[in-house]
């Protein structure tokens, strides 16, 4: 895909280094979402997915490097299912409702029901509106904070591991959800280390280790070497109905003497 | 019954006494909700002892105590929420090494210099001998301020104690919104200081919160519950303080910890499981 087919450049970083208290996480990072981006980061726990969103979001500022953003992008985030205290006294709707600034009085104007009503609606879940959060399936759970991030019509939807902790049917609602929004005009980065149920579905992949390895479509992006580099193993790659397939080739149940004499 | 019920209301410092509890009762409560999602329980408890160092201070250089431990208790709160929010160290530890700190300043300004104002055990363990009148209008002015800035700043507290960093980048003034609730707790500890006590007053904003959550799951109601309870707990405390002749705080920490086993018996495992997980994942 072109430039000029991925639309206008919303977000881009250049050269970028980035450390928690002086240790490095990510360097040198060049890195472009356009308008019509539907991005999936891929790489290991701790090599820097979640960190590359933090940048992206602005919540954390490189050490060096620049971050250019075109003005007035509303940008929506999707949280970790694992970061959250499911346990906390809000409803669906509720929860949703966060996203719309408070004007005067705290409960929701027949505008502000409207459109949460809409939303649920739209994303399958408005008979749940006034249920407990923690009484959601994973799956729910995601199209809840979605809604949350759509409230507030976003350009840019990024989502942090938005299909770990769903059951495969709910993995791919969600990534059918996800495509529907981008061709409705919602450019989306999502992080994952699902290759073969989530990243192998995407028009494009940037895989990350410490630094971008490689960046482009699955069938450039799932190749050995790329692999190999990003999760520090060696992987197989098949190809199933036209996409690629990774296979773990190592042994599971080798024992730790085996593996280092081999 | 009723005469002997009633006889105490004859006295006026009671009548402030009571007034003044179950103003704090239910102040403690409403702000407790916010203190106990955000897994911040101890918070009371070490913000009364370092407001404890401010008060030794305050009156030690002869400065209005409500100006002077104000002061202190909001710096110290302050210092607590931003090492938190680093997560560079624990809340808890947090709250060990600042909060600690102050209250040994406070003790040992006390010890070497004495004090003008409130006695050391009055300070410690909460008595209405010494309320004025002019106490009774500060914490209602105190308890209106915070029931307002709860009010208009709804959906922006709840947000921030939900999820910090969706808020923050939602747009939601996070720092801004951490400052405002840093400054109501210290200004309810601040007033509640002298009728519950140092040592007690973290019960007055745990409790409440803890039995309205296991009663309920909605935010709201759960903000209204637990000021309902912590005035209730106020009141009934402060009757039982007279009664029983035993400090003020103990009576309302007692009458609150009556609550709490008596909801958490007829909830029994449901509401157990809500009020432990009140700041936790799954």
């Amino acid at each position: 895909m072109s430039n000029h087919e991925r639309g206008a450049e919303l977000i881009r970083l250049t050269a970028v280094d980035f450390g928690y208290t002086g240790t490095p996480i990510l360097t040198g990072v060049d890195l472009a979402l356009h308008a019509n981006d539907f991005v999936g980061v891929v790489g290991p726990s701790g090599s820097g997915k979640t960190t590359l969103l933090r940048l992206l979001l602005g919540t954390v500022r490189p050490d060096h490097g620049t971050i250019t953003r075109r003005p007035r992008v509303a940008v929506g985030y999707v949280p970790q299912l694992e970061t959250v205290n499911w346990n906390f006294p809000v409803t669906v709707a509720e929860c949703v409702l966060m996203a719309r600034k408070q004007r005067g009085l705290p409960w929701p104007s027949r505008a502000d029901r409207a459109d949460i009503a809409d939303v649920l609606d739209r994303l399958g879940i408005g008979h749940l509106a006034r249920r407990q959060i923690r009484e959601l399936s994973g799956g729910q759970q995601q199209r809840m904070f979605i809604a949350r991030a759509l409230l507030r019509r976003p350009r840019l939807l990024l989502m942090d591991e938005p299909t770990s902790g769903v059951d495969v049917n709910s993995r791919h609602d969600m990534l059918h959800l996800l495509s529907q929004l981008n061709a409705e005009g919602v450019a989306i980065l999502i992080t994952t280390h699902d290759l073969n149920g989530v990243a192998s579905h995407l028009p494009r992949l940037v895989a990350v280790h410490r630094r971008i390895v490689a960046e482009g479509p699955p069938r450039e992006v799932m190749t050995s070497a790329v692999l190999e580099a990003t999760f520090g193993a060696p992987m197989e790659i098949l190809e199933h109905l036209g996409m690629p397939v990774v296979l773990d080739t190592r042994r599971p149940h080798m024992s730790i003497a085996e593996r280092r004499a081999s | 019954m009723i005469e002997t019920l009633l006889d105490p209301f004859h006295y006026a410092f009671f009548v402030k006494g009571v007034v003044v509890a179950t103003l704090a009762g239910g102040l403690c409560g409403l702000i407790g909700v916010y203190i106990t999602l955000r897994g911040m329980s101890y918070i009371g408890h070490g913000l009364s002892h370092a407001i404890f160092g401010g008060f030794a201070a305050s009156s030690l250089i002869a400065v209005n105590y409500y100006i002077g431990a104000g002061l202190w208790g909001l710096a110290s709160a302050l210092a607590i929420n931003s090492v938190t929010r680093r997560r560079r160290i624990g809340a808890d530890a947090a709250i060990g090494v600042i909060t600690t700190a102050s209250f040994a300043i406070g003790v040992a300004l006390l010890s070497v210099f004495g004090t003008k104002g409130p006695s050391f055990d009055a300070a410690l363990f909460g008595s209405i001998i010494g309320v004025t009148e002019a106490d009774v209008w500060i914490l209602a002015a105190i308890s209106l301020f915070t029931a307002a800035v709860v009010f208009f700043n709804y959906r922006t507290l709840l947000f921030v104690t939900f999820d910090p960093e969706v808020a923050d980048v939602s747009g939601v003034r996070v720092a801004r919104a951490d400052a405002l609730l840093m400054l109501v707790l210290s200004l309810a500890i601040l007033a509640t200081l002298t009728v519950i006590g140092v040592t007690l007053v973290a019960a007055t904003l745990v409790i409440p919160a803890v039995v309205a959550r296991m009663l309920t799951n909605r935010f709201a109601t759960m903000l209204l519950l637990s000021t309902l309870i912590g005035a209730a707990c106020g009141l009934v405390g402060m009757n039982l303080s007279y009664h029983l002749d035993v400090p003020s705080g103990t009576t309302i920490v007692l009458t609150g910890a009556a609550v709490f086993t008596l909801v958490l018996t007829v909830t029994r495992s449901r509401g157990l499981q809500r009020a432990a997980r009140l700041s936790h994942g799954h």
